[in-house]
């Protein structure tokens, strides 16, 4: 059987890569909605190993009401995301830059 | 499984303000633009609804229902009464801003109401999952009322922002939760904290866990030096949204630590500490310096909003029951001072001019002396002056950071505090002493000049008599 640390460091390593993805990307506003749901996806193993390692039923419930979660920030996101176009003409991360101080 | 097993008594409140929102939600929808100001009595008799059940509610020292996964004791029915009636007092503030601004829709309300129920069920979360259900109801609502001026470009990027952060926030904070879930088998915070004191919770994974579910407050409080988010927003939102961010959710964000941090991780208290510490002394710091280079009243006091929260997790750091009660007195006296603020601001908005930056506020004293001494008592309160209320808030943080001997916290504070009144008394000294840029007449609705002024009077009287504020702290029983 695999052991758990092996899904705990996939699960660190697509987190990572969605944090930096977040931070790095400087081109499209959509690539951070991707981002950010792999960050929720890393998350979601880590429950997922957790609960097959414990042998507990829970963290898979966890799982479905993240899974859940996740869709409606999705759907909030986009909408804010055809708002920020409407009012721009441009979802270029590099333009968000008009509130500084 | 039956219902009774449930118990679904103690969460009353919560569930008839669900019912209130749909019915409202319902009703908006077949009412003409002309007749919204039926949606603003509907929301407002559901906060009158709720409060009245929460009152009502027999609290006994601590109950649980729906299997040990929500929470009722007196702390959170204190913190709860106080968010429906700030909730009250922002629909107050906002109604003749949003239809000056031509925004008055019944989104706002309803978005408005599903974020206060995210709130309450963080108050009485048990569980992290509880917890994060409520965060996320919260959190989704704030981002789409952010984005509420839809023809607005400021208000869409600050939006954006305020999304990615947040997500990224939810993010670390489940990353947290999954590695405790890990470490001790259980998401129940009562639970845990069994666990942890059994010393059955793998530590390793218990310190990581800590650490990524102290980024996320850290984000969702809005401290230093996870606070990029705050400033945006409060300046690019909508006034009326900017002061609903800036009050109610503080209470849920203190709920979040109370919580997690002491009521789930109590027994971990050395290893979080310092980091709370950290988080304090940067909040501190960044908060007050950063607000004198600020031109913009709103962005001001966002950045005034961070030196709060700084020194509400001084309270917290200290880790006594004393340093809990003076934290939460901390939050409630500061919920009353930003809704004063910020109401300030929209009573001298009209139709197409916010009165957002500090010139705005040139020689307000010879157009108003009243709304002048106001806005006086909160920027004094804010600074931290006796006798208002703001004064006893860091007052009771210092003192409860020093029995904790944490003296040099302290200092710490009061010396930043020191540094944070040369822009409050900046804004006093352009209502004062310089001459006025206009001379218009403040003219809103009869209902906002005297809500204003009783939140005036609020920050003055508590101040006199802070034993009400901080019995009621207290009296919580923490």
């Amino acid at each position: 059987m695999v052991p758990i640390s092996h899904y705990l460091m996939l699960a660190a390593i697509l987190f990572a890569i969605g944090v930096t993805g977040i931070f790095l990307n400087r081109k499209n506003v959509i690539l951070l909605l991707m981002c950010i749901e792999l960050m929720l996806l890393a998350v979601n193993f880590n429950f997922i190993a957790f609960s097959r390692m414990l042998d507990d039923v829970m963290g898979q419930v966890f799982v479905f009401f993240i899974l859940t979660v996740a869709a409606a920030e999705a759907a909030i996101g986009l909408a804010i995301l055809v708002v920020l176009f409407r009012a721009r003409q441009s979802i270029n991360v590099e333009d968000l830059d008009t509130l500084r101080g | 499984m039956t219902l009774e097993s449930l118990n679904i008594g103690p969460a009353i409140p919560e569930i008839f303000l669900l019912c209130a929102i749909c019915t409202v939600l319902l009703v908006d929808v077949f009412l003409k633009d002309s007749q919204r100001g039926i949606t603003y009595v509907l929301s407002m008799l559901s906060l009158l609804g709720t409060a009245v059940l929460l009152a009502g509610l027999e609290v006994p020292v601590r109950e649980m229902s729906f299997f040990d996964s929500f929470v009722m004791d007196p702390t959170a029915r204190v913190l709860k009464l106080f968010s429906v009636g700030a909730m009250a007092v922002v629909f107050v503030y906002s109604r003749s801003y949003l239809q000056q601004s031509g925004m008055f829709r019944g989104e706002y309300f309803v978005l408005s109401l599903f974020a206060l129920l995210g709130i309450l069920v963080m108050i009485s979360a048990s569980s992290l999952l509880t917890m994060y259900l409520g965060l996320e109801l919260l959190s989704l609502s704030l981002y789409a009322m952010v984005a509420f001026n839809r023809e607005s470009p400021l208000a869409a990027e600050a939006a954006m922002k305020y999304f990615v952060l947040g997500a990224i926030a939810s993010g670390s904070l489940l990353y947290g939760i999954s590695m405790i879930y890990g470490a001790t088998g259980t998401v129940n915070l009562e639970e845990i904290a069994a666990a942890v004191s059994a010393g059955e919770a793998t530590l390793v994974l218990m310190l990581i866990g800590i650490a990524f579910v102290l980024v996320g407050i850290a984000f969702k409080f809005g401290a230093v030096p996870f606070h990029m988010w705050l400033p945006d927003v409060y300046q690019g939102a909508p006034t009326a949204v900017t002061l609903f961010i800036a009050s109610v959710p503080k209470i849920a964000s203190f709920a979040l630590v109370l919580r997690v941090l002491v009521e789930g991780l109590g027994d971990l208290f050395e290893s979080w500490q310092a980091m709370v510490i950290v988080i304090a002394v940067l909040s501190m710091v960044v908060g007050n310096v950063v607000a004198i280079a600020q031109t913009n009243l709103k962005r001001m006091l966002a950045y005034s909003t961070i030196s709060h929260v700084g020194f509400i997790l001084v309270g917290f750091a200290s880790g006594t029951t004393l340093g809990i009660e003076a934290a939460m007195f901390y939050t409630l006296a500061y919920v009353i001072m930003a809704l004063g603020a910020f109401g300030m601001i929209i009573l001298l908005s009209r139709e197409g001019f916010e009165a957002e930056q500090l010139e705005d506020f040139k020689g307000l004293n010879t157009r108003s002396p009243w709304f002048a001494l106001v806005m006086l008592m909160i920027m004094f309160s804010m600074a931290g002056v006796p006798p208002f209320v703001g004064f006893f808030a860091k007052v009771a943080v210092f003192g409860a950071a020093i029995d904790a001997g944490l003296a040099w916290l302290a200092i710490l504070g009061v010396l930043f505090s020191v540094v944070g009144a040369y822009y409050y008394l900046r804004v006093v000294w352009y209502m004062y002493f310089e001459p006025p840029a206009e001379t218009l007449r403040i003219g809103p609705s009869a209902d906002l000049r005297v809500i204003v002024s009783l939140n005036g009077i609020a920050v003055l009287a508590l101040g006199l008599l802070p034993g009400a504020l901080f019995a009621l702290a207290a009296g919580a029983g923490i």
